[in-house]
């Protein structure tokens, strides 16, 4: 029996960083710990980067609470407001608060974040004289709006910035001063700082850069009345902020004995030099670096708790962040070496009358940094291609005009969040506008695309408008806004081991079931869910061609039942019609069918077959059989069709055989399934009436040969297919074709398509597996023959009668099975 | 009064899958989870309508196959933050043969 004690935890720190650790902890491992925090200030824990908009009156205190005070009773948390810890007992485990109050820990969390650093100049502590770090000082500020004219600003960084806009909007005059050349220097190069004075200034706000403050200077009533310059110069000032700089705050951590250095040092466990104390948030010193972003503490947060929760498979490594100006009406986006330097070249593109300017630093064919003002549209995209350190040659011709199309459909051709009204629809699929999406971030305190997908449904469908609703995001929460770092995914929420990994280990461990691997990555939930079942099934049978015994439990609807639900459950048929090429004798048992079962609707699709749509589940099987024609896979992660013009057989322009090559290609790669949907196109001349040049596989006829390209797109958003190789005769496009899907079929993320893996990897890495390694593209080639073989046809076995059950309601007759209270 | 009505056996449902029962109360989804519990909902999900029974069951779970909302099997809720509730009848198993109760 193990029923002692709960192990305790205690947390020092009632901020951002300290409650999303527990918020994270809670969702590893809910009754692990009795949890007690201490929190310095009277208020549950708040979203601290929205103090701004709360100061320029766009917010009100309610709107920016993050967890009241009913959270942490409802999650058994003990909660002591209002109380400093003045000390840590290491030896006897305990901390101490100033007014006494105790709490004995197992487990301490330091999350004491961060103290303003006031300038040592004569008459800082003089009233009217504040920090800008909490709702305290927000008061105050709005408090002296009221009542005051003439406020001081000192530092010119992102902080100081906001709380001069803010104290503008409330009515006062404002001046920043600033010790450096130009504003926000450790965000922004001089131009982009040159635009933002600007506007700022035709906002109202006045400039004294390069000057040094002296002395704040006491007025008759005791308050502050002037600040004086070292050059001699003084301004009248009734509020001075000071917003220089923050300092880690890491006295009590000091006085307890920890180690520190420009913050309290953790490795990347986030652990302490005392292995029972961790600590996270901007108290911390990680590699040297102190955080003062939101989104890097949401990093670290995350890794504590998984090691909090004893999982311990979790490290943090650091953070490449960027910054976003939370000032109404200016675009401003900084992230990384945004200045550059030796080895490193600059892309950039101004226009300075027309307020715009952006600035890209590369070294390597990298992106290492940037600076974009007026139009900061690209930014989420630009540091996602930063953080993944994607190599962006291909993309360089087009780098700076922007992810310009976002989506193409559904949307209203928008790709500029910012210019969008808010009752403008944003997500096309689940009629989410705009002000809806604002809403719900600032209200529920959102910070990631999922939750926002959760919470809005906005781009939880199709996905076209992700672009879009990201930019919503990171202009609303700025700084705090950390695009998910793509190259290292987890494959769902039941894990915390990536697409690769997992593939990976399922071919070396020779894994060979769902539960083994599961239970070799210590799977967090029990059977799984609904987003790694299906992927975990489709690594299985990839690796496992022979041993693997496909999961129909595991699989979508549409892949259990070999047709497609719709939307009133019933199904639609698409059968296999090779090239789009057909009989009559076809279409007479079509219409047939269509007529014996009473299909509503027949449809000729865009993949060139038919499709019989409105067909009841039961009646699959018998459909089936009496169509006798091949599963078109139309429902499933599986080769789709291959569209065929008519080619050099009867058109006059046609130079190669097109449909005779379709055909063979579709005979081919039969009943294959793949990570995504693959579709391929045959055109016989380079009119390209096939359209092969948006289809995963695109072989376009030519009078020598036949060109062979990848990875287009021609769905949610559509994609121009890459030229991979010329080659000369119909074997050869088989052999390349298959190679290429083959390595797709091994290579991506469940759920990509050939394009996202493509993008991913690069054309060279492909070109160098298919085109350059002769060898290498035989086997590949030889392997997809090999899964192949032995594929049935799903249709022809359920009418064999396989998985009979599936398709079989229960009816019964009450009477004959009443079985009485007897079992009661 | 409470009616049990006898289904069919327990290995006529797939493990973490389910069967739909015809009833003079429309269709009812019956859901075996991976540790052989069974529970019934009304095969309607709470968003659209979509069928329950044709989704993915995991856990105590079951996620419908038309948006991916997901539905707790032992209470017919609706997982947050999406919000809804489908009916849920009493079933059980009983000597390897499943029994519904739709009172």
């Amino acid at each position: 029996m193990t029923t002692t004690k709960k192990t305790r935890l205690v947390v020092i720190g009632n901020g951002m960083a300290g409650i999303r650790t527990l918020e994270e902890l809670l969702k590893l491992a809910p009754d692990m710990y009795d949890i007690t925090v201490f929190g310095a200030e009277p208020h549950g824990n708040y979203n601290r980067i929205l103090l701004s908009p709360v100061l320029a009156g766009e917010m009100t205190i309610k709107d920016i609470m993050l967890n009241d005070v009913d959270w942490y009773a409802q999650n058994g948390i003990t909660l002591h407001l209002n109380k400093t810890v003045t000390q840590i007992d290491r030896v006897r485990r305990k901390v101490i608060a100033a007014d006494g109050t105790e709490a004995d820990y197992d487990r301490l969390l330091l999350s004491t974040g961060s103290n303003p650093f006031m300038l040592p100049v004569p008459g800082k502590d003089l009233p009217g004289v504040i920090s800008y770090r909490d709702i305290k000082d927000t008061d105050e500020m709005i408090e002296a709006a009221s009542r005051y004219r003439h406020a001081v600003v000192i530092g010119g960084g992102l902080l100081g910035l906001e709380a001069a806009n803010g104290l503008k909007l409330r009515g006062m005059d404002v001046t920043v001063v600033h010790l450096m050349p130009w504003l926000m220097e450790r965000q922004l190069d001089r131009t982009a700082a040159g635009l933002l004075q600007k506007s700022l200034e035709a906002k109202g706000l006045k400039f004294l850069l390069e000057k040094q403050t002296e002395e704040l200077v006491k007025g008759e009533s005791g308050r502050i009345c002037a600040v004086k310059f070292k050059d001699g110069e003084t301004l009248p000032a009734d509020l001075v902020v000071m917003a220089v700089g923050i300092r880690p705050n890491t006295g009590l951590a000091e006085t307890a004995g920890l180690y520190c250095n420009r913050g309290v040092v953790v490795n990347d466990t986030m652990q302490t030099y005392d292995p029972r104390i961790y600590a996270v948030g901007e108290c911390v010193s990680h590699r040297g670096i102190a955080y003062g972003l939101v989104a890097p503490l949401f990093e670290q947060a995350k890794v504590c708790a998984n090691h909090l929760a004893q999982l311990g498979i979790s490290r943090y490594t650091g953070s490449v962040t960027s910054t976003k100006l939370k000032v109404t009406g200016i675009d401003l986006f900084s992230a990384g070496d945004f200045i550059g330097g030796e080895g490193t070249e600059e892309i950039v593109l101004s226009d300075p009358s027309g307020g715009m300017y952006k600035k890209l630093v590369i070294k390597d064919d990298k992106i290492v940094g940037g600076v974009l003002y007026g139009d900061t549209a690209d930014g989420s995209w630009y540091f996602q291609l930063l953080r993944d350190g994607q190599n962006i040659r291909e993309l360089r011709g087009r780098l700076m005009s922007g992810q310009s199309h976002l989506g193409n459909s559904g949307h209203q051709g928008q790709n500029n969040a910012a210019s969008m009204p808010d009752e403008m629809e944003v997500c096309g699929c689940n009629g989410v506008c705009k002000g809806t999406i604002v809403k719900a971030i600032k209200e529920k305190g959102l910070f990631t695309l999922e939750e926002v997908r959760k919470h809005t449904k906005a781009s939880s469908s199709c996905g076209s408008c992700t672009g879009l609703v990201e930019q919503i995001l990171a202009s609303t929460i700025g700084g705090a806004y950390q695009p998910v770092d793509t190259s290292r995914k987890p494959l769902c929420g039941c894990t915390d081991y990536t697409h690769e990994e997992i593939r990976k280990a399922i071919v070396e461990r020779k894994l060979k079931s769902i539960p083994e691997a599961m239970g070799f990555f210590e799977w967090r939930n029990v059977n799984g869910c609904a987003s790694c079942r299906p992927a975990l099934n489709y690594y299985l049978l990839c690796a496992w061609p022979y041993d693997y015994r496909d999961d129909p439990q595991s699989r979508f609807i549409n892949e259990r039942a070999h047709a497609n639900i719709q939307k009133d459950g019933s199904y639609s048929v698409v059968p296999r019609i090779y090239g789009g090429v057909t009989t009559p004798a076809q279409l007479k048992r079509i219409a047939e069918v269509a007529e014996k079962y009473a299909v509503p609707t027949l449809k000729i699709t865009g993949g060139q077959r038919i499709d019989l749509l409105g067909v009841k589940k039961e009646d699959l099987p018998k459909v089936w059989a009496d169509l006798d024609m091949p599963s078109g896979f139309a429902y499933g992660k599986s080769i789709r069709t291959v569209k065929t013009c008519v080619g050099s057989e009867w058109c006059r322009f046609g130079v190669q055989d097109s449909t005779s090559l379709g055909i063979a290609l579709e005979k081919a790669l039969d009943r294959m399934w793949a990570p995504h949907k693959v579709k391929l196109a045959v055109s016989g001349c380079p009119r390209n009436c096939a359209e092969a040049t948006i289809k995963d596989v695109g072989i376009v006829g030519v009078d020598s040969g036949w060109e062979i390209y990848v990875a287009g797109n021609g769905g949610i958003k559509a994609e121009v297919s890459l030229f991979l190789v010329k080659v000369k005769s119909a074997e050869e496009v088989m052999e390349y074709a298959s190679a290429f899907i083959q390595l797709y079929r091994e290579e991506a993320r469940y759920l990509d398509r050939t394009v996202h893996w493509v993008q991913r990897v690069g054309m060279d890495y492909v070109k160098k597996r298919i085109v350059a390694d002769a060898t290498g593209r035989k086997a590949l080639h030889e392997r997809l023959k090999d899964a192949l073989c032995d594929e049935k046809d799903p249709w022809q076995e359920r009418v064999r009668g396989a998985e009979a059950q599936e398709f079989m309601p229960i009816r019964f007759q009450s009477k004959n099975h009443v079985s009485g209270d007897t079992h009661e | 009064m409470s009616e049990w009505i006898r289904i069919c056996p327990l290995e006529e449902i797939p493990r973490l899958g389910s069967r739909v029962v015809q009833t003079v109360k429309g269709d009812v989804a019956v859901f075996r989870n991976g540790s052989d519990e069974v529970f019934a909902l009304r095969d309607q999900c709470p968003h659209k309508g979509g069928p329950l029974s044709q989704g993915i069951v995991f856990d105590r779970k079951v996620t419908c196959p038309l948006h991916g909302w997901t539905v707790q099997l032992d209470s017919g809720e609706a997982v947050a933050p999406d919000c809804g509730c489908t009916h849920r009848y009493r079933a059980r198993v009983d000597k390897g043969e499943v029994y519904l109760n739709l009172s």
